[in-house]
């Protein structure tokens, strides 16, 4: 077995054992971030698109599941499915209009597209406005197995995250995410070279929307609720900087950076406004000295000697 | 009383001057937005954290010094251009080797700092910033009163912008600056001294967002959160008029401003969203923008 499968495994199995240790709301919460940072990450990290609002996708489908289920009474997982769906189709919006413009202006339009979310969201009845949706009841999965009990949801949402992690990891090292590597490196070359640039772009972005939707449907499923906080565009700049402390471009990385912002926030809590300052702090320090986020450094740490290609982050020739 | 639509012209008529007062700061933001992309290559998230620390430090001058609002007009966009330049020369100056996403990271987090310190110093209730006592009242212009305040706001954004596009496409100076954007490296072979020229357009270019942030005071409340709720519609501005041109800001931001005054007239539930609506019209039928070059 090779030594990342190894990895791997050691952490199955920790994940498996945490819910006995360590509170598993706090868990459950942790691995929602983590895999709406891994879907973030895969537009950011693997394409080169900086999303500035990806909480509209997360937001939009905790709404989803939440009224979903308090309002149609559907079943759980016709719940978290429909949230996904109204996520992705969000993000095929959002992104058909966001890749007609590069870089920074892609940064800016889906900031602005996000906040238009925002304010919908804030004016539309079924989201409850300031109050959100709250005391979303979790429900029978399938009909079957009580969600209500913390740990049967936390197997739920480590079964979601894993299947996401493992499609992200599948969509990585396909051809398409080859392709999408190569639009990350050089746009131009890609294009040159025949492939449809916009069409990957887009179906990039939707994958990510999605996604981001699975992660902010089960997070409302798990926690039950759903708020402004989750479509306000402070959630979309905490998912860059979950990715960017743990690795832009990392497989692994934006997990930790989830599991590092989630614990800082939960034990911070009692400073108050103090938080979006260390928040700012960490973020200007790790665009300063540590680009590369604490896995891209491991990685770089393991690979000294040898050649390492260059990882996104670090100063390429111009 | 007459009446346009079934509205009557005096609410008409104030709801476009507060979308002209508005327009006044869309378009002093979103120029030094401009004039800092085009130098520096970075957007400059901080902005809008920047206009709230205009605002507050001209508060905090007339509570705790008890300076009033003419000498903040002056002091505090210097204070908010020398802090600019300690942040240009200290952090920024790192960044130009790399992709410019990251100057948009750093000045996110910055403006994270910024808004958190002042939330935790002053809380979220805004505070009032009493208006000179030479701007109370307003003038009757027969069909409607214009409140003096926000005619000063408009005409003083008008004069700041245009003085603005006076010296960059007008002046030596100006010239050096356009050049500069072009090809920074040949400017610099003709010995000018380009690191300093950019130090002080990125200093320049928040100084007008203190200055915008001294002209808000009197108009809405003082409040840490004024800076990141009117950033966001500055960016759409930008998507929507392009960055290539100084008029075009200009324009463009005084006429969102008169749209989105039109609309909380006709259509108050859209009057949030309106800019974003025409951003993505925009992007439709001209994705470069308005006065977009595209690249």
């Amino acid at each position: 077995m090779s030594r990342t499968a190894i990895a791997y495994l050691g952490l199955f199995v920790l994940a498996i054992a945490a819910p006995f240790v360590v509170y598993p709301i706090f868990l459950m919460k942790c691995l929602c971030f983590a895999l709406f940072a891994c879907a973030f990450n895969l537009l950011i990290g693997y394409t080169g698109l900086l999303s500035f609002g990806h909480a509209a996708f997360f937001g939009m489908a905790g709404y989803t599941a939440g009224y979903a289920i308090k309002g149609w009474g559907l079943p759980p997982e016709l719940a978290v499915i429909a949230g996904t769906l109204v996520a992705a189709a969000l993000g095929y919006v959002v992104g058909w209009l966001a890749i007609r413009r590069q870089g920074i202006y892609f940064a800016m339009i889906t900031l602005a597209l996000a906040q238009m979310v925002y304010f919908f969201c804030v004016q539309v009845p079924f989201t409850g406005a300031e109050d959100g949706l709250q005391n979303v009841p979790r429900g029978r999965l399938f009909g079957v197995i009580d969600l209500k009990n913390d740990f049967n949801m936390y197997y739920l949402v480590l079964a979601n995250f894993i299947l996401g992690y493992a499609l992200i990891h599948r969509i990585i090292h396909s051809p398409f995410g080859q392709v999408l590597k190569s639009i990350r490196e050089n746009e131009p070359r890609a294009l040159s070279l025949g492939y449809e640039v916009d069409k990957f772009k887009l179906l990039a972005f939707v994958l990510s929307a999605g996604l981001s939707g699975l992660a902010g449907a089960t997070k409302t499923l798990a926690l039950g609720l759903a708020s402004l906080t989750d479509v306000h565009w402070h959630q979309s700049g905490e998912v860059v900087l979950m990715t960017l402390l743990g690795g832009l471009g990392t497989v692994f990385g934006p997990v930790v950076g989830a599991f590092t912002i989630t614990a800082l926030q939960n034990y911070l809590a009692g400073l108050g406004s103090w938080v979006s300052v260390i928040m700012g702090g960490i973020f200007v320090i790790c665009v300063l000295i540590f680009r590369r986020g604490v896995v891209g450094e491991i990685q770089a740490l393991l690979k000294r000697g040898t050649s390492g290609g260059t990882l996104p982050g670090t100063p390429g020739p111009k | 009383m007459t009446e346009i639509f079934g509205i009557s012209v005096q609410a008409l008529m104030g709801q476009l001057i507060i979308g002209l007062v508005n327009g006044s700061f869309y378009a002093i933001l979103s120029l030094g937005l401009a004039v800092i992309f085009g130098m520096l290559n970075i957007i400059n998230f901080a902005h809008g954290a920047l206009y709230m620390m205009g605002a507050f430090l001209a508060w905090m001058l007339l509570n705790y010094a008890g300076i009033g609002y003419w000498p903040s007009l002056l002091i505090a966009p210097i204070a908010v251009g020398l802090f600019g330049i300690v942040i240009e020369r200290s952090m920024l100056k790192w960044l130009y080797q790399l992709d410019h996403l990251y100057g948009l990271l750093l000045t996110f987090g910055l403006a994270l700092i910024l808004e958190g310190i002042f939330r935790n110093q002053y809380g979220v209730s805004g505070l009032p910033y009493e208006m000179p006592a030479a701007f109370s009242g307003a003038f009757n212009l027969g069909f409607m009163f214009l409140p003096k305040y926000r005619a000063w706001v408009v005409v003083a954004s008008l004069l700041v912008c245009l003085g603005t596009w006076f010296v960059i496409e007008r002046t030596k100076l100006g010239a050096y600056l356009r050049a500069g954007t072009e090809n920074p490296k040949l400017v610099q072979a003709f010995g000018v001294n380009v690191p300093l020229m950019v130090t002080l357009t990125y200093g320049f270019g928040v100084a007008l967002a203190g200055l915008a942030g001294v002209l808000a005071a009197p108009v809405y409340q003082v409040h840490p959160l004024m800076g990141s709720n009117i950033i966001i519609i500055v960016f759409a501005v930008v998507v929507i008029g392009g960055m290539g041109s100084i008029l075009g800001s200009i324009v463009t931001g005084l006429a969102l401003g008169l749209i989105e005054g039109l609309t909380k007239v006709f259509y108050p539930e859209a009057s949030a969203t309106v800019v974003f609506i025409i951003m993505a019209i925009i992007l439709l039928v001209r994705p470069a923008g308005l006065f977009g070059r595209e690249k």
